[in-house]
């Protein structure tokens, strides 16, 4: 099973660490990570692996809710299933 | 693995353009619930909802937040609660209606649905007493929602029954004027109504259905309209239905998963996804401005008629594909008090009572959520209910009333929440009174030689 994680937020440095530590506490295997830089703005979607993961999904995703909120960036956790339900026949 | 472009169009609508899931409803059927015994009657149907509905809401909780997508509303419709009132007292009706009140207040749900009667062909003593018992229900329950369906296009319409609900509806308005007549906007009068439809106020657990069931309303209006915006005014109305016909599956999917996963996990199984287009009061969430993004210069104005037929056959087109079972009723809402645009058009006098009803012939519901003036005689409601079920009965589809008379025309009445608030439209000064007190059945329409 998969997720993903969308980060989007003013640049700033260490934005790919804070967000990946959190997945490392979760083991949360990260699969793929595709990152632009606009400007001044940062913008990050990020597939993980959440098979193994050592607490409720939901957990993981206020954990990074919370984390975005600290860091002054939008931060979405969501199952992968619907996106390929919505763009996938 | 979904690609970055697709992700991001998924969390704009979600984000942006107000994509949510409506409603999850869970239907639950009472019939194992009939006792002699009123008091026990009520304690059954009490235990029997919060068995089957007590992780509902929780489950809904959960599906929002793992999958990132708003679920607006988690609710509960229940057997037409006449079918239980035939050995009851008007008494026991009302007490029923405050124990399905109760058990959706411990749930944690905002409406339950099926205090409702089916007499198109004819009353039984149940929906007499149950009708008897609606003004007062509503009055003294804040969830409860109520439905009456006084016609279908082969039993034709119970005039007896539209006579009593202008009645009806006109002491709901009485009993709850100081909260803006609120009951009103929690009754429903149809013809040919769905027994699976999952939207309140006309929600109710038909007597074909299985013991429990889940069906999902979706909604989204605001991604439709920012879909044909971003086409431009280039497109021709080719484009614009097959823009809209790829919109309504996108956002038909989401609802088709979301109803898999709610039924999987609460072991309930699925009924069906309802492909409506509902909108909410909030900006960006409105089928008005859908119509107007198509080019109208204000819902209302001539085109308007043509322009929601399109609509309504586009998102049923993509929405069909998209849902292995569709139903309830599946098409574009328009009511007044629910929708920013309606509000506006009707505020400004573009749409009036009579364009509302010529919409209704090409759309899902019918004269909905319309503030009227508070004044205007049961005979009169009585008569605009007649006109919009006839339309349903010859056209086989389903149509419904949902009328609020409070204050003068032009006053703005408010009802909170997704409720909204609508301007009073004022009515025609003329009376239906000999024909609406002729009661009696007109009779079913010819259903061939329609040339």
């Amino acid at each position: 099973m998969k997720a993903v994680v969308s980060v989007t937020g003013c640049d700033a440095v260490g934005i790919i660490a804070k967000v990946s530590s959190v997945c490392a506490e979760f083991d949360v295997n990260i699969v793929d990570i595709s990152q632009t830089v606009l400007q001044e703005y940062f913008s990050m979607i990020m597939v993980v692996e959440i098979s193994r993961i050592n607490a409720g999904f939901t957990v993981f995703v206020d954990r990074m809710s919370e984390l975005g909120k600290q860091n002054h960036l939008e931060i979405h956790t969501m199952h992968e299933d619907i996106f390929n339900a919505m763009h996938r026949i | 693995m979904p690609v970055n472009s697709d992700i991001f169009e998924t969390i704009n609508m979600i984000r942006q353009e107000c994509l949510d899931i409506r409603t999850i409803t869970m239907g639950i059927s009472l019939f194992d619930c009939q006792c002699d015994d009123e008091k026990r009657l009520c304690s059954k149907i009490y235990d029997k909802i919060m068995h089957h509905a007590g992780n509902l809401v929780k489950t809904g909780d959960d599906i929002e937040k793992e999958y990132g997508i708003p679920i607006i509303n988690k609710r509960v419709s229940v057997t037409p609660v006449a079918l239980m009132c035939g050995g009851v007292s008007r008494d026991g009706a009302l007490n029923i209606a405050r124990t399905l009140d109760r058990a959706a207040a411990e749930l944690g749900i905002n409406f339950i649905g099926g205090y409702s009667a089916l007499v198109q062909k004819g009353f039984t003593n149940g929906s007499r007493t149950l009708i008897s018992a609606i003004p007062e229900a509503l009055a003294a329950t804040s969830r409860l929602c109520s439905s009456v369906n006084v016609a279908s296009t082969k039993a034709g319409i119970n005039m007896d029954a539209v006579a009593l609900m202008g009645e009806t509806i006109r002491e709901t308005a009485e009993l709850t004027k100081e909260n803006s007549a609120i009951g009103c906007a929690k009754l429903v009068v149809f013809a040919n109504v769905p027994e699976d439809n999952p939207f309140m106020a006309g929600a109710f657990h038909g007597i074909g259905e299985p013991e429990t069931v889940i069906n999902v309303g979706v909604s989204g209006p605001g991604v439709v309209a920012s879909a044909i915006r971003r086409a431009g005014s280039n497109c021709n109305l080719t484009e614009v239905a097959e823009i809209i016909k790829r919109t309504a599956f996108k956002i038909t999917r989401v609802g088709q998963l979301v109803a898999g996963l709610a039924s999987e996990r609460l072991n309930v199984p699925f009924g069906i996804v309802d492909l409506s287009l509902a909108p909410t009061p909030a900006v960006g969430d409105s089928v008005a401005y859908i119509l107007e993004s198509i080019g109208l210069e204000k819902c209302g104005c001539p085109g308007t008629t043509a322009a929601l037929a399109m609509l309504n056959d586009a998102v049923k087109k993509g929405g069909v594909m998209a849902s292995s079972h569709v139903g309830g009723l599946s098409g574009a809402f328009i009511p007044v008090s629910e929708d920013a645009g309606m509000i506006d058009a009707a505020r400004c006098g573009a749409l009036s009572l009579e364009k509302l009803e010529a919409m209704t012939a090409v759309c899902s519901v019918g004269l909905d959520m319309i503030a009227i003036p508070g004044d205007t005689a049961a005979d009169v409601i009585s008569g605009i209910i007649a006109d919009e079920i006839a339309i349903g009965v010859v056209n086989t589809k389903t149509t419904a009333v949902r009328l609020i008379p409070a204050g003068k025309a032009g006053d703005m009445i408010s009802f909170g929440g997704l409720l909204g608030e609508a301007p009073v439209i004022p009515v025609s000064r003329y009376s239906p009174s000999v024909m609406i007190r002729r009661g009696g059945r007109i009779p079913a329409p010819l259903q061939s030689l329609k040339n």
